[in-house]
Parts: C-alpha cells; sequence; structure tokens
C-alpha cells in the first residue's frame, strides 16, 4: 500500500512539469499582456514597454520558464502581479471558501443522491423512479448560474430565508485561524459565526451539487439494478436473510464501486464548477478570482493555482482508489 | 458486540468536532451595535491595495477617500478645489512655488500631530522613491502626474515636475517645482497624493518595496497600516470574505462620521449586487446599470446620479487607412452617425450628446464649434467629393467589459456601423476582449480604423481630457499636428486660471475643426443606496463621502 502511494506521488512529477510547460506557453500565448490590465484608459505605450521589461515579458519565453521552474523548485510560486501579494498567500485565504462550497455539494450529492438512486432502483417503474429519474434529468440540463439565480430569487430576495452572497455577514466579526469558517467557529467557539457560515453554504451548495446529485442517483439506480438481478442476491434471499441486511451488506456494498469512481471524478469536476457559482454568490473562492486573474493576465496566480489544483486534484483521486479496498475487500492495491 | 461502520464514523465525526471546539482563542471584541450604524456597500471588485501611493484601481481609492485626505479636495458634489488638509494655497509670482496654509489641530490616526512637517516627509517619500517604487504599475499616478523621481533610475522617465517641499513654520508648506504646470493644484486632490502618518510609514516600512522586477512585494503597511487622517479609520480587511470594514474616527476634526462603521464588500456581478439591495444584505453599491436606474427608483431606492464627468468618442486612426487622413472623410463619418438616437436609446437617462471632448462640468468647454449634424446625404456627397465612396474600415469595439461612459459597447457599436453603412461605408467587425486585447489593439500598431474609448476624469481641468488625448503624437489617432501640440504646451504651462481656461476654449475649437475622431456622449453613472440611507452626495469624481450617510431614524 506505501508503495502504491509512493509510486502516485511519484507520477505526480511528470505530469506536474507537462502541465506547467503547456500551461506557460498557452497563457504567454493569449494577446495582451497584464500591462494593459493594470494602466487601463490610462497607459502610454512607454509606461507598457515599461511594465513589461520589468516582468521579464519581453525576453524568450524559454528563459522566462526557467526562471518559474527555479521559484518552483524552491516551492516558491512568486506573487501576484495585481495585488503584489504572495501567490500562496492569496491560495491560502480563498481555497478553503471552495473547499467548503465542494464539500457542501458533494455531502448534498450522495446524502440524497445514493439513498434517492437506491430507492428509484428499489421500486423501478414507479412513481417515485419516474420522478427520480426526470428529475435527474433536468438537474443536468440546468445551467448552474441560471439556478442559481432561482434559488436566489425565490429563497433569498423573496422569503428572505437564506443570504444571497459572500461567505459570513460582515457585521459578525468572526476571528480567522485557518480561512475555514465554520470549522474556525468551532475552533473558536463562535457558534453564531459557525452557523452563520453554514447558512452562507446551503444556496451555493444546492446549486453547486445539482449535477452531480444527478449523475449520482443515476449511476447509483443503474448499479443497484445491476446487482439486484445477480445470483448472490437471489441465494441471499433464497436463504432467508431478512431485507435489511441484504441491503447493507451485499446490494449496497458491490453498488458502491462505481459510484465512488464517479465521486472522485465529481469532486475533481467541481472544483472547476465553483467558478460560477462563486462568482454568482460573491463567494470568495478560487474560482471567482481564477476567472479574475484570467482577465487580468495575471500569469503567476493562474500557474500557481492550476498547479495547486492540479496536485489536489490527484491527491483526491488517490484517495479514492484506496477507498476501494474499504469498500471491496477483493480489491488490494498494489 | 461489534459497533457497525455507520456508527463508528459518527462517533469519529463528532469527537473531532469535540476536539477542535475551542481549541483556539476567540479574538473577538463584543459585538458592534445595532445594525442601524453600519453600513455594507456593494463594490465591484477587491481594492488591490491600501496605500494609495500604489494605487490606480476604483476600489482601492474609494476606501483611500474615507481613510486619507489631501492637501486640497473637489468640493462636495463638485470638481472645483476647495480646502481639504490645506485651508488656503497661493501660488508665488513665477506660478513654481505653491505655499499651502495647513489646517492645526489635526490628528492622525495613530494620535501623532499632522503638520508641515509630515506634508514633507510624504513628498520627499513619493520623490526619493527608489528601486521598485519606481516601477510605472507601483507608482502610476505620481508618474502620471509629476513625471520621474529625484533620481531617476530609467533613462525612459521624464524629470520629475516636483522639486522639493520645505516646511516653513508647523502649518505652511511650500511645494516647488521645476516649472508651471495645469496640474498644480487641481491634481493634488487625487487620493495619490493623500498624507499618511510619518510615524506609521516608518514603523511599517512604507517604502520597502521588496522583491524583484517580474516579483513585486508590497511591504505590510500597504495591506494592513494605512494611516491617515479622515473621518474613517481602517479596521479590517477581510481577504477570505471579501470584506473590508473601516470605524469612525471618533477624534476626527471635522464633523464626525454618523456611522460606527463602514463595510465594503465585493460582488463583483451587476445582478448579484442588486439582488443583494433587495435582499436587504447591503444598503448600496456602485456601478448601477443603466437599464437597472429605473426599477430600483421605482422600489423606492436612493439611486443617485453623478453630473457626467466622462466622455466616450469615436477614434479615428489616420495611420490606418489612408484615406482617414483626409478631413473630409473624417467630416463624413461624423455626419454619417446619429448621436442623438444612440444617446436616446442606448445611455442613460440623463446622459448628452458630447460636443467638446470633456463635459460642460469642465471650465473651458466650448458650446461655440463647429458641430456635426446628423446628415447621411452630406456625408455621402463628402466621400464622393474625397474619392472614398467604396471606404472599408475596420472597426474594433471591446466586448465583456461597462465603463462609466460606455454601458453596452456592443448595442452602441451596432448602431453606429448600420448609420456608417448606410452612409456607404462597408464596416468590418472587429470584437475584442476589453482588457488587454482591446486595448492594446487600439492604442498601439495602426491595425485599427474606427475604435470606442473614453475616459472618466481625475480632476476638473481640461488638459487631464483632451491633453491627455492630444497634446502629442499617440498610436490611438495616428496623427501629427504641431501646430496643436505647441497650443498645448502654452495652455499646460500657462498659469493664470482665466488664460488658461481661454486656450482650452481654442483648443475646443481647433480639435473640432481638425475632427481626430467625434466626441459621441457623455453618461452620467448611478450609485445606489437603500431605502432609509440618506446624507451622501454624488460626486462626479466618483468620490462620495460616506462620513455623512445616516439610516433615517
Amino acid at each position: 500500500m506505501i508503495r502504491f502511494i509512493v509510486r502516485r506521488l511519484l507520477q505526480l512529477i511528470p505530469t506536474l512539469f507537462g502541465l506547467s510547460l503547456l500551461l506557460f506557453i498557452w497563457l504567454r500565448r493569449l494577446p495582451g499582456g497584464p500591462e494593459t490590465a493594470i494602466l487601463g484608459e490610462r497607459g502610454t505605450p512607454e509606461m507598457r514597454a515599461a511594465i513589461r521589461h520589468n516582468l521579464g515579458l519581453d525576453e524568450p519565453i524559454l528563459i522566462q520558464y526557467g526562471r518559474f521552474l527555479r521559484r518552483l523548485i524552491r516551492l516558491d510560486l512568486g506573487t501576484s502581479i495585481a495585488t503584489k501579494r504572495e501567490v500562496t498567500t492569496e491560495f491560502l485565504q480563498r481555497f478553503p471558501g471552495t473547499v467548503e462550497l465542494t464539500v457542501t455539494a458533494m455531502v448534498i450529492a450522495i446524502g440524497i443522491g445514493i439513498p434517492l438512486g437506491y430507492l428509484a432502483a428499489r421500486r423501478r417503474g414507479r412513481l417515485l423512479d419516474h420522478l427520480s429519474v426526470g428529475g435527474s434529468l433536468i438537474g443536468i440540463c440546468i445551467p448552474v448560474f441560471f439556478l442559481a439565480y432561482i434559488l436566489k430569487a425565490i429563497f433569498s430576495e423573496n422569503l428572505g430565508w437564506f443570504p444571497s452572497s459572500g461567505r459570513q455577514d460582515p457585521t459578525i466579526g468572526a476571528t480567522r485561524i485557518t480561512n475555514f469558517f465554520v470549522l474556525d467557529g468551532l475552533m473558536t467557539r463562535e457558534w453564531d459565526a459557525a452557523a452563520d457560515a453554514l447558512w452562507h453554504l446551503v444556496l451555493p451548495g444546492l446549486a453547486l451539487a445539482s449535477i452531480p446529485l444527478a449523475i449520482i442517483v443515476r449511476i447509483t439506480r443503474a448499479s443497484v439494478l445491476e446487482v439486484l438481478n445477480e445470483d448472490f442476491v437471489r441465494t441471499a434471499e433464497a436463504k432467508g436473510l431478512t431485507e435489511n441486511v441484504i441491503r447493507r451488506r451485499h446490494v449496497l456494498r458491490n453498488a458502491m464501486l462505481p459510484v465512488a469512481t464517479s465521486i472522485g471524478l465529481l469532486t475533481g469536476g467541481l472544483l472547476s464548477g465553483a467558478v460560477l457559482t462563486e462568482t454568482v454568490f460573491a463567494f470568495s473562492g478560487i474560482g471567482a478570482f481564477i476567472a479574475e486573474s484570467i482577465s487580468q493576465r495575471d500569469y503567476p496566480v493562474l500557474m500557481g493555482f492550476i498547479m495547486i489544483i492540479a496536485v489536489v486534484y490527484v491527491l483526491v483521486n488517490l484517495i479514492v482508489d484506496l477507498s476501494y479496498s474499504l469498500i471491496d475487500p477483493r480489491v488490494r492495491v498494489r | 458486540m461489534r459497533a457497525s461502520r455507520p456508527k463508528v464514523a459518527i462517533a469519529a465525526v463528532a469527537a473531532a468536532a469535540l476536539a477542535v471546539a475551542g481549541c483556539a482563542e476567540s479574538d473577538r471584541e463584543g459585538s458592534g451595535g445595532s445594525s442601524k450604524d453600519t453600513l455594507v456597500f456593494g463594490v465591484a471588485g477587491d481594492p488591490k491595495v491600501l496605500d494609495p501611493s500604489f494605487a490606480s484601481d476604483g476600489e482601492s481609492l474609494r476606501v483611500a477617500r474615507q481613510v486619507f485626505e489631501t492637501l486640497v479636495r473637489p468640493e462636495e458634489g463638485g470638481t472645483k478645489v476647495s480646502p481639504g488638509l490645506a485651508e488656503t494655497w497661493q501660488p508665488d509670482a513665477a506660478g513654481t512655488t505653491w505655499t499651502f496654509k495647513l489646517r492645526s489641530g489635526v490628528k492622525f490616526h495613530d494620535g501623532t500631530d499632522f503638520n508641515a512637517e509630515a506634508v514633507c516627509a510624504n513628498f520627499d517619500r513619493w520623490y526619493n522613491a527608489k528601486g521598485l517604487m519606481q516601477s510605472p504599475d507601483v507608482t502610476a499616478y505620481w508618474q502620471d502626474v509629476m513625471g520621474g523621481f529625484a533620481a531617476n533610475e530609467d533613462d525612459t522617465l521624464p524629470p520629475s515636475l516636483f522639486k522639493s517641499c520645505t516646511a516653513t513654520d508647523a502649518t505652511t508648506v511650500a511645494l516647488a517645482f521645476t516649472r508651471v504646470s495645469s496640474k498644480i493644484p487641481a491634481a493634488l486632490m487625487l487620493p495619490s497624493f493623500s498624507i499618511h502618518s510619518p510615524k506609521a510609514l516608518e514603523e511599517h516600512d512604507a517604502s520597502n518595496v521588496s522583491g524583484s522586477a517580474d516579483d513585486i512585494k508590497y511591504p505590510v503597511y500597504a495591506t494592513e497600516h494605512p494611516t491617515g487622517t479622515g473621518p474613517f479609520k481602517f479596521k479590517s480587511w477581510d481577504v477570505p470574505n471579501k470584506t473590508l470594514t473601516l470605524e469612525r474616527n471618533e477624534d476626527y476634526w471635522g464633523e464626525k462620521a454618523k456611522l460606527k462603521s463602514l463595510i465594503f464588500k465585493t460582488i463583483s456581478d451587476e445582478n448579484a449586487r442588486k439582488q443583494e439591495l433587495r435582499s436587504g444584505g447591503i444598503q448600496g453599491y456602485d456601478l448601477v446599470g443603466p437599464a437597472d436606474v429605473e426599477p430600483l427608483k421605482g422600489e423606492g431606492f436612493n439611486v443617485l446620479t453623478r453630473p457626467a464627468f466622462n466622455i466616450l468618442y469615436l477614434a479615428i486612426n489616420q495611420k490606418g487607412n489612408p484615406k482617414l487622413a483626409d478631413l473630409k472623410v473624417r467630416q463624413a463619418i461624423a455626419h454619417a452617425i446619429n448621436r442623438q438616437a444612440l444617446v436616446d436609446s442606448k445611455l442613460p437617462p440623463g446622459a448628452q450628446v458630447a460636443v467638446n471632448f470633456f463635459p460642460d462640468t469642465v471650465e473651458g468647454w466650448n458650446g461655440d464649434v463647429t458641430k456635426y449634424e446628423y446628415d447621411v446625404d452630406k456625408a455621402k456627397a463628402l466621400l464622393a467629393e474625397a474619392g472614398a465612396s467604396d471606404l472599408t474600415l475596420r472597426f474594433h469595439y471591446p466586448t465583456e467589459v461597462t465603463r462609466p461612459y460606455m454601458p453596452n459597447p456592443k448595442d452602441l457599436f451596432e448602431l453606429l456601423s448600420a448609420d456608417l453603412q448606410a452612409a456607404g461605408i462597408k464596416i468590418e467587425a472587429i470584437p475584442l476582449k476589453w482588457s488587454p486585447d482591446f486595448l492594446n489593439a487600439t492604442t498601439s500598431g495602426n491595425k485599427h480604423d474606427l475604435h470606442f474609448l473614453g475616459w472618466t476624469g481625475d480632476y476638473g481641468d481640461g488638459y487631464n481630457f483632451i491633453g491627455t488625448f492630444f497634446d502629442r503624437q499617440k498610436d490611438e489617432w495616428g496623427f501629427n499636428n504641431p501646430a496643436l501640440f505647441e497650443k498645448f504646451k502654452q495652455a499646460d504651462t500657462t498659469l493664470d486660471p482665466a488664460a488658461r481656461v481661454a486656450l482650452y476654449k481654442e483648443l475646443n475649437a481647433d480639435i473640432m475643426n481638425f475632427l481626430p475622431g467625434v466626441p459621441v456622449s457623455h453618461s452620467p453613472p448611478a450609485i445606489v443606496f437603500g431605502k432609509d440611507v440618506t446624507g451622501v452626495k454624488a460626486s462626479p469624481l466618483t468620490d462620495e463621502r460616506f462620513s455623512t450617510a445616516q439610516f433615517k431614524s
């Protein structure tokens, strides 16, 4: 198992190298540069040239890339061109928001999706089945930003149940430790701050959960249906085991393998899907910041953020692979 | 009995929650009063930096205007130079030394005294900037106004306009300049010339812009310790929550702020700002979409319209298509477009057709210039005379952007390009992403023939508009007109305000005869406050003073 983990982590190195090179070249090939974003209407050609020169953007691209690599080896991702703060600082201030949002969305998607998919399979062809299959089709089709506006219009503007933007009410004045607001609230016993942060997660979490929820319902349903037809289930039924035991020990467990795989992939996808949700809900996370950085051509931020996200993505999928052996004892990682 | 896995998992989560609960200190003070003394204001972007010496983005400047003060400032709701930290000011006979009489009894937020020495410490800090502080993206406004520094480290930097600062006595300061300039004193109203506490600058190493040219790091002063004399003090910048909190300066020399705290909350999406206002999460926001002005008014919100202080123009590049160097062709373009229809149908209420390249709120505006009425036949005749009846022009317009003077570039493009086509000019549409593609394409090279661009004034002097556009050869316009450039130089170095204004009037007439482009419109941007918020006066310079904001009781 340890060898497996080490090998997977070593595979990261060439992956990151290739990704960084591609990304570096692609970003530099985009027309324009950060100097125009900084200066706006105010810039003169001389000022723009001076900024390009200072940033080293007038040098050959391989020399620029070499400089980036030399920094990267020292784990230094540089500073943001726009804010002049360190890229790692910017990341640590925003990543927790995206993690909270992604986890909320996955909790909603898994918590509702698996039971719903299972029930739909057990009541195949009946009303609940049709409702969940039809509902999940809508969930996949509806654009996230549209759903976000609808949720906000209903639950925030009209009913006033949930806040419509941000991560926490700024007048609470909560203490920041890890920038995971819920966790910080618990750690400092600022219960109201933790509850408020949770409250702020509901609508964006629901919006972001819509697509994974729909996918999980469908995969669970299909997978359970398949397992229900297996010989061992019939055997268990013939043995006279109670439905509860069959469901827990035999059906769900075997049906969960494809679901677990998809959860791993979906979680990674959510990191990128968060861009729209974060923007519409003015939710401070990496997605909205990346979108902003692209328009500002803030190269160090884009390089740094995407490299870190790639590492996180690989780690999440590593954890998913490891979890197979928990779900199915026959799977042994080597 | 073996516990089932779910039970183990729940127990583990509960144990973990208990373990973290209370493991860190809360540094929170008692919950801050009623919401009636806290205003949350929605802004479109995070400020980039809190030291306005380094700022050029609107959101950083907005914060600076509440925390800091300048020697002179715009009159409330206007553009006229009026007293700030200085009560009076006077140039000497040569016009190169300005003497400012300072207000007494003013204290910085750190308790130290504001006086003439503090003013000189600030000017000396900017003037003596070294190394990375001379980078054009660090001290953009200083370079815009003053040119260079005491010792320019880059040969391309012009010599400094600023020469020296002398503290004659505790409340008298003399600023010496190398020549007469139209920028003084008006440019000193810019937040970038805010006066900081010298003690705080020293304590937090504020001039230590470190790193390397491609990896600049601001000192901690610029992100955590801005210390001025303004009606609000900086309290906290909660980047993870996209909010910045200011609190009332209880020792303010003037009328104290009505609000106990003022919070700026970043909501980049325009619709999201509107939804948040309606749901009560914020009590005001800036950059109101033109289409939202009337509906919000109808719902009872306080929509304030700023006096227009901007210009949208249609630029013509004479180095693009060679035919554009012919005045008749440029006149044809001006006659071909129906600017009134554009203003009526696409711009917010209160917008006007432009007659000059600056609005009539700026002195030197001239109503008696050549005007180009909408006349398609005349346009066709002029084109025929110039032998340019089969003209094809590349028309650049920006996408994914709203500027205060240009709420919807694509709509504007469609109207004007239809007008031009009606006059027989073929149009090749070139939509480009605003930043940086559009700005790069239209301000350098010569692949552009026509494009939209505009400007929002920094301060109330005509040179800041027309001088910025036309006082020298620029790739944006592609013309060389030495007589015009010479007259600009003359205006810039004329000390007597009346004589300078007279020159601006002449320049406006000259420009409209030469017609380097067509001034299109001035739009008044709107800002909105909650139904129960009063006391804020809209400013053409976006210099709204939140210290006078209050909730109706």
